[in-house]
């Protein structure tokens, strides 16, 4: 039996430590705002944050993150955090999949940059994949939540 | 052909939308689907319909898979209703032939539906404008609905939609003739830029995708498949694979009988309490498949056999004057081979599905572009009458066209009526890139003889490619006009000699639709070639491409023989050069061409396509670093797509474009070998990622009162060859295969 901390709850859980945080949070806890893309670390579909920081729960079992503050988009604000009313704001989302971890990408660099460039979007945001193509949005996006935010 | 008909006693729609509501349908017949349709017996169709509390209910019988048709189809009919967007809430339709077309696929959501949307929202608002008109009795001209109340004009007196719905629902439904629509100038909504229904559930997380179904009592499949298609399972031993811990069982799942259409592929199932368990119990699998014919496949070879059968004559398939007299004639001859290979559709959401069978009937949550394909394969596969074949459709996590071939819902139909429960199928992305149903791989020859000046005087070209047929037929080798008709039999050009052939090609792998289809390959090997004969010519590539799309007129390939589909009525949506010049000198204009000041290393490239009935044109700014990296500072394209519904959805359907049409260009491959495909998952089947996308994209759209025509493919075919052209004007280096990564540019 292990205790995690999910969006400031506690939760026990007597399965397979090995298992995956990403299959734990949406097979077993029923969070399923968390996408899986890839399963090996390389899409970013699965990002939430541990302590703050975004992880890519598709390749951290459940015993990484004992004793964590584990995040995920359905803790990330009460209403909408400064990302999500951008995102809206400028219509970023197509179909909408990879949107959450774009988000929990983001809302990780703003806590650690809070006035990123260009540069610094592209370093932070190259492990989320979009398919549909909505980069440009998305990196004009955190630019106004960074602007708003200020 | 369409008429409206009273539909007040679909028993399906008294649940939805309550007693006392105002329940209007449409028969639709878009042209698509008449032949599937002419011996269907048709139950009336319902789109719209309003709750005694005046919430509007629209059905969106249209996938959602990053297009919006989700919600702009059901805004058409808000906006000529006089609904107010706020109070409309929209349900998704089940697979069900009543609704017409559901096959979110080839562009046409908003062209095939455009009319009938206009159809139920006039006729509901003529309804609720009689219904006032009764109530006060007053003659009906005096009362007009605006913005979800009716409102007596020399008055002033209202009565809300929701209040006048039970005395609309008791009034004949007005004949279509005797509709009257809203001016252009008179819309709300259409031609503003209103967010999609499900934005907020996006950014929170809400959003239901088919990843995310899960019904009561439900477990978990991942499927082992042969690696090389028809292969058969020889035996397997589970015996690893059930220890693991939440492993159940395993299932075993017949193969296909050849044409494999849409069928389940066949293998073996892990069943598992949980996701990653059944993962975990798959890789513990030990299966032994003979690989059977297919494993006779190779790229590396197979591309030399279509290299060399396009360097053969192939069956005419358009023939303008006499080209070889026309190459006799000429002063230069150019001659060039181009290469497109397959590609993946690699949606972010791998395909997944949730099906539970019970009690002879069997119900599906399914990421689906398709959900009435889903009725009839899960029907075919479970031996159950198509009606009894439930599909909810969820939101998709991209599409692509991969998601219009519901394979994996046959997997879960079968697994679930095997196991009596609920069963989720979820495929890894290594099976969604293992399995998919690829783009097909292509080579073409291309041949212009040019006079004196420059000018082409003979142009042939050839296309050879395994077809989408093959999916459905055996011994396909042929390409079908359909696929013919996306930029090969269709080119637009003014030519005194043109010809084109198709030559023979077997196919070995699942083809199927990918976004813009075989538009991709022959409008590279076209506006490539077109480049190339400009530059032979020592002109602006821009000013050739207009020379050779000639002067504004209509292209009758009829006239000319060709087995031409079109994608619409050709009346209404003929090849017209006019608007293909248009866009070029749009996009000419406001990129900057011939005037723009660039860096060293940069340059631009231009191209223009007309599919799905919509003409663009590209330009594409290239920038090659000394040691031959390439990046995309920037990307221009003109847009004409007939009447828009929603400006920024075009917008943001194009620079989504952009990016799949880079992701092709520079690094889009799948390979086989000995049957089996190479690639596995997004570190050896890369897409764009932000690093290297096109930083800016801009779009211009034509303002144009066309009927509306295809907005989420014909963005792709003219990047990738607007890109080489680019990357020919900085480098001197042309590209006649894809992808770029296999190049070396300096
Ligand atoms: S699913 Fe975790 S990075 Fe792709
Ligand atoms: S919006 Fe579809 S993958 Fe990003």
């Amino acid at each position: 039996m292990i205790t995690l901390k999910i969006n400031g709850s506690p939760r026990q859980f007597d399965g397979d430590p090995e298992m995956p945080l990403l299959w734990y949070l949406r097979d077993v806890v029923g969070l399923t705002g968390s996408k899986f893309g890839c399963g090996m670390g390389l899409c970013g579909a699965c990002t939430v944050h541990q302590d703050g920081v975004a992880i890519r729960s598709c390749v951290t079992p459940v015993r990484g993150v004992v004793g964590k503050e584990v995040t995920t988009i359905e803790g990330l604000s009460n209403d909408s955090h400064p990302l999500q009313k951008a995102w809206e704001a400028l219509n970023v989302p197509q179909c909408g999949y990879c949107q959450v971890g774009q988000i929990m990408q983001a809302a990780s660099l703003l806590k650690q940059t809070p006035k990123p460039t260009d540069k610094d979007i592209d370093d932070a945001m190259t492990g989320n994949i979009c398919r549909c193509g909505t980069y440009q949005r998305i990196r004009a996006a955190i630019h106004l939540a960074a602007k708003e935010k200020a | 052909m369409k008429t409206i008909d009273n539909s007040s006693r679909r028993s399906f729609l008294r649940q939805a939308f309550g007693a006392g509501a105002l329940v209007l349908g449409a028969r639709v017949l878009p042209t698509r689907a008449l032949a599937a349709l002419e011996t269907a017996v048709f139950s009336p169709n319902v789109f719209v319909g309003i709750k005694s509390d005046g919430t509007v209910l629209i059905v969106a019988h249209r996938s959602e898979m990053g297009t919006s048709s989700r919600t702009m189809v059901p805004l058409i009919l808000a906006d000529e209703m006089e609904a107010d967007w706020k109070r409309v809430k929209i349900e998704q339709a089940i697979g069900d032939e009543k609704y017409g077309d559901q096959n979110t696929d080839g562009s046409h959501s908003v062209r095939s539906f455009f009319s009938v949307m206009q159809e139920c929202g006039a006729s509901a608002r003529s309804m609720l404008e009689q219904a006032a008109a009764n109530q006060w009795s007053v003659p009906v001209s005096q009362c007009k609905a605006t913005l979800h109340q009716v409102v007596h004009s020399p008055s002033g007196k209202k009565l809300g939609y929701g209040e006048l719905a039970a005395a609309a629902a008791k009034l004949p439904v007005p004949d279509k003739s005797k509709l009257i629509f809203k001016k252009k100038s008179e819309y709300r909504y259409i031609g503003k830029d209103l967010p999609v229904y499900d934005l907020s559930d996006i950014t929170h997380g809400k959003a239901v995708f088919g990843m995310d179904a899960k019904v009561d009592g439900m477990v978990y499949a991942s499927v082992e498949h042969s690696p090389v298609l028809g292969g058969k399972l020889l035996s397997f031993d589970d015996k690893e694979a059930l220890q693991v811990p939440g492993v159940s069982r395993t299932v075993e799942i017949p193969a296909f009988k050849p044409p494999h259409a849409f069928q389940a592929l066949g293998g073996v199932a892990v069943i598992a309490d949980n996701t990653w368990s059944a993962f975990q119990g798959r890789k513990k699998l030990k299966v032994s498949w003979d690989p059977g014919p297919n494993a006779s496949y190779t790229s590396s070879e197979y591309k030399q056999q279509l290299q060399a059968t396009a360097r053969k004559p192939g069956k005419v398939v358009r023939n303008v004057g006499d080209v070889d007299k026309g190459f006799a004639a000429a002063t230069k001859i150019l001659e060039a081979d181009y290469y497109v290979p397959h590609l993946a559709h690699a949606a972010m959401e791998p395909v997944v599905a949730v099906a539970d069978f019970r009690d002879g009937k069997c119900t599906l949550w399914a990421p689906t572009q398709n959900p009435q394909a889903v009725q009839d394969t899960v029907a075919a596969a479970v031996g159950i009458d198509k009606k009894n074949v439930i599909c909810n459709v969820t939101l998709l996590g991209g599409g692509f066209g991969r998601k219009s071939k519901p394979d994996y819902c046959a997997e879960a139909a079968i697994l679930s009526k095997q196991l009596g429960k609920p069963v989720k199928v979820v495929w890894t992305r290594e099976d969604d890139i293992h399995f998919d149903y690829y783009h097909s791989v292509a080579a073409l020859y291309m041949k212009a003889g040019l006079d004196q000046s420059g000018k082409p005087v003979a142009w042939l070209q050839r296309s050879v490619f395994p077809s989408i047929n093959s999916t459905f037929a055996l011994d396909v080798k042929s390409g079908s006009a359909g696929e013919l008709g996306m930029g090969f039999t269709d080119t637009p050009y003014a030519l005194p000699n043109h010809r084109a052939e198709n030559g023979e090609a077997v196919n070995h792998v699942r083809i199927g639709w990918l976004r813009s289809v075989a538009n991709i390959y022959h409008a590279f090997a076209v506006c490539s070639f077109a480049d190339e004969l400009a530059h032979a010519a020592g002109r602006d590539p821009k000013d050739y491409l207009l020379d050779l799309i000639g002067p504004p007129r209509l292209v009758d390939l009829k006239a000319q023989g060709v087995d031409y589909p079109n994608m619409g009525p050709i009346e209404q949506y003929p090849v017209d050069t006019a608007r293909l010049r248009k866009v070029v000198e749009l996009v000419a204009e406001k990129s900057g061409w011939g005037k723009r000041r660039l860096p060293k290393g940069h340059a631009l490239g231009i191209a223009a396509h007309r599919s799905f009935l919509s003409y663009i044109a590209t330009v594409v700014e290239v920038a090659v670093s000394p040691a031959g990296k390439i990046s995309i500072p920037r990307v221009d394209m003109a847009v004409d797509a007939g009447m828009i519904v929603s400006p920024d959805r075009v917008r943001s359907q194009f620079e989504g474009a952009a990016v799949f049409g880079a992701s092709l260009a520079l690094m889009g491959e799948i390979t086989a070998t000995a049957g089996k495909i190479d690639q596995s998952n997004f570190n050896n089947y890369p897409v764009v990622r932000m690093n290297e996308a096109p930083l800016e994209t801009r779009v211009y759209i034509v303002e144009s009162d066309a009927p509306p025509a295809g907005v989420g493919e014909p963005g792709v075919p003219p990047f990738a060859p607007a890109l080489c052209n680019a990357i020919f004007a900085a480098t001197g280096k042309r590209i006649r295969e894809l992808p770029l990564s296999r190049q070396k540019l300096v």
